[in-house]
């Protein structure tokens, strides 16, 4: 059990810091990617817990099919998050996000 | 300002309960009754290997059937919500430029290998780790990588639509035989096997499978209406 | 080491949660409220998976020669309740989206402070 102690540390600071900069980056495409990484930090914590069932489901969905369904979005609307200093948008000109 | 003092309020005073609650559950300690009865049970009764796939598919077998539908409901919605009439000359919303070779050719040749793990691991739910919910959305991610990278594929939606209808109907009609043979909905009524086969626990093995291609038409059917029936704004201007 | 768990993986999941509340409740655009609201289920389903753990334990899948030791295996109900979760979150997460997309072709605005009307 003891050689648990590092993988469970490098998951917790990479699966906290990913949620911390999903919430506060302006950019959308890169806070949509951060939450890709904290279902990859969920996903392997599973495994270490005995999940390997769940794991698989996160790994499959969490990962692939809600990041994939965020960019479209984000290909849909603007990328730019609205600051609150200047009430005007500043999202660049629509459509042109790739 | 006191937005953000309410904020920060709120925050506490959650964070206070979670942490005061759940830090005297015991961590790692002993199972409850519940799950000590179904370790005991799906082995011996049933002859399942995955004491998971056992409790989702048998014992907790109606909720599966109305998670399934809830799915079903959530596709129906997202197609109506996404549903607008076509304008006329009106291209679909794909790429400009066709990707590049390299992806084209990758894409082609790990298609049918992610259909087969796919389909491996909703038949062999009841052997190993896995089961229909996670084979579907190995499959659907299969279909996404040729929506990305081919602009020509196209998905047909009635057949989506077909695949789907008849898997729900073989779930819910083995329910109804269950009840007809033996006493209650979804009883397991074929013979259980042997345990660590591929025709073992009785009907398990086929509603897995059910569910397995009917979530793949689900998320398949999500991912390709949200990409395809909008188009970005900047088109419509031009 | 049975501490040191408890605190990573209870505390991951409440962090988690109280971070996408704090998305949720503090952010204007709103596709961050969406990243908001995933994120507390990412937080919940880990809380859920670690309460049915148990130290030094094995999957729950059985092979004819470790029948012995069901004793030593997780506890396999709330993984099940959390695979049925993850589908459904997932769901749910895209009729979410579909209706930012809508909101945002309405109204030319992500931001929700600058959505007045209440129909649409």
């Amino acid at each position: 059990m003891i050689w648990l102690v590092i993988p469970v540390i490098v998951l917790v600071i990479m699966t906290i810091g990913a949620a911390v900069y999903a919430v506060v980056s302006k950019n959308l495409l890169y806070a949509v990617v951060s939450t890709g990484v904290v279902s990859l930090g969920l996903s392997l914590m599973f495994f270490i817990l005995q999940a390997p069932d769940v794991a698989l489901t996160e790994a499959a969905i969490g990962v692939a099919l809600t990041t994939i369904i965020f960019i479209i979005t984000i290909r849909n609307t603007t990328i730019k998050e609205c600051c609150d200093e200047n009430k005007s948008k500043i999202g660049i000109k629509k459509g042109e996000t790739k | 300002m006191i937005k953000q003092f309410f904020v920060i309020l709120i925050l506490s005073i959650v964070g206070y309960f979670l942490v005061d609650a759940f830090f005297k559950v015991p961590f790692g300690e002993k199972r409850n009754n519940v799950g000590n009865y179904y370790i005991e049970k799906s082995p011996v009764d049933l002859k399942v290997s995955n004491a998971v796939t056992a409790i989702v598919v048998n014992y907790r077998g109606f909720d599966t059937l109305g998670e399934v539908t809830v799915l079903f409901l959530a596709a129906t919605g997202l197609g109506s919500i996404m549903y607008r009439r076509k304008q006329k000359g009106e291209k679909e919303a794909r790429a400009k430029n066709p990707s590049s070779r390299i992806i084209q050719i990758g894409s082609q040749i790990l298609f049918p290998m992610i259909i087969l793990l796919g389909g491996y691991v909703f038949i062999h739910g009841h052997l190993s780790p896995g089961g229909g919910f996670q084979g579907g959305a190995i499959i659907a991610t299969a279909s996404l990588l040729m929506l990305i990278s081919y602009r020509k594929f196209k998905i047909n939606h009635n057949t989506i639509t077909w695949i789907e209808s008849i898997a729900g109907v073989v779930f819910a009609s083995l329910g109804f035989v269950g009840l007809v043979l033996g006493r209650t909905f979804l009883e397991n009524f074929l013979p259980s096997g042997e345990l660590n086969d591929l025709l073992s626990g009785g009907i398990i093995g086929i509603i897995y499978i059910a569910v397995g291609f009917k979530v793949a038409s689900e998320l398949t059917g999500v991912i390709d209406t949200v990409l395809l029936n909008n188009r970005p704004e900047a088109q419509k201007e031009n | 080491m049975n501490e040191f768990l408890t605190i990573s993986f209870y505390g991951t999941a409440i962090v988690l949660m109280l971070i996408g509340l704090y998305a949720a409740l503090a952010k204007k655009n709103l596709l961050k409220i969406v990243i908001g609201l995933s994120i507390i289920d990412s937080g919940l389903h880990l809380l859920f998976v670690a309460i049915g753990f148990i130290s030094n334990g094995t999957a729950p899948i059985f092979s004819p020669e470790v029948l012995e030791s069901a004793q030593q295996m997780v506890d396999p109900v709330p993984q099940a309740l959390v695979l049925t979760a993850i589908v459904i979150g997932f769901a749910t997460t895209a009729v979410a989206l579909a209706l930012v997309i809508r909101l945002y072709k309405h109204h030319n605005t992500a931001a929700i402070d600058e959505i007045k009307n209440l129909k649409w």
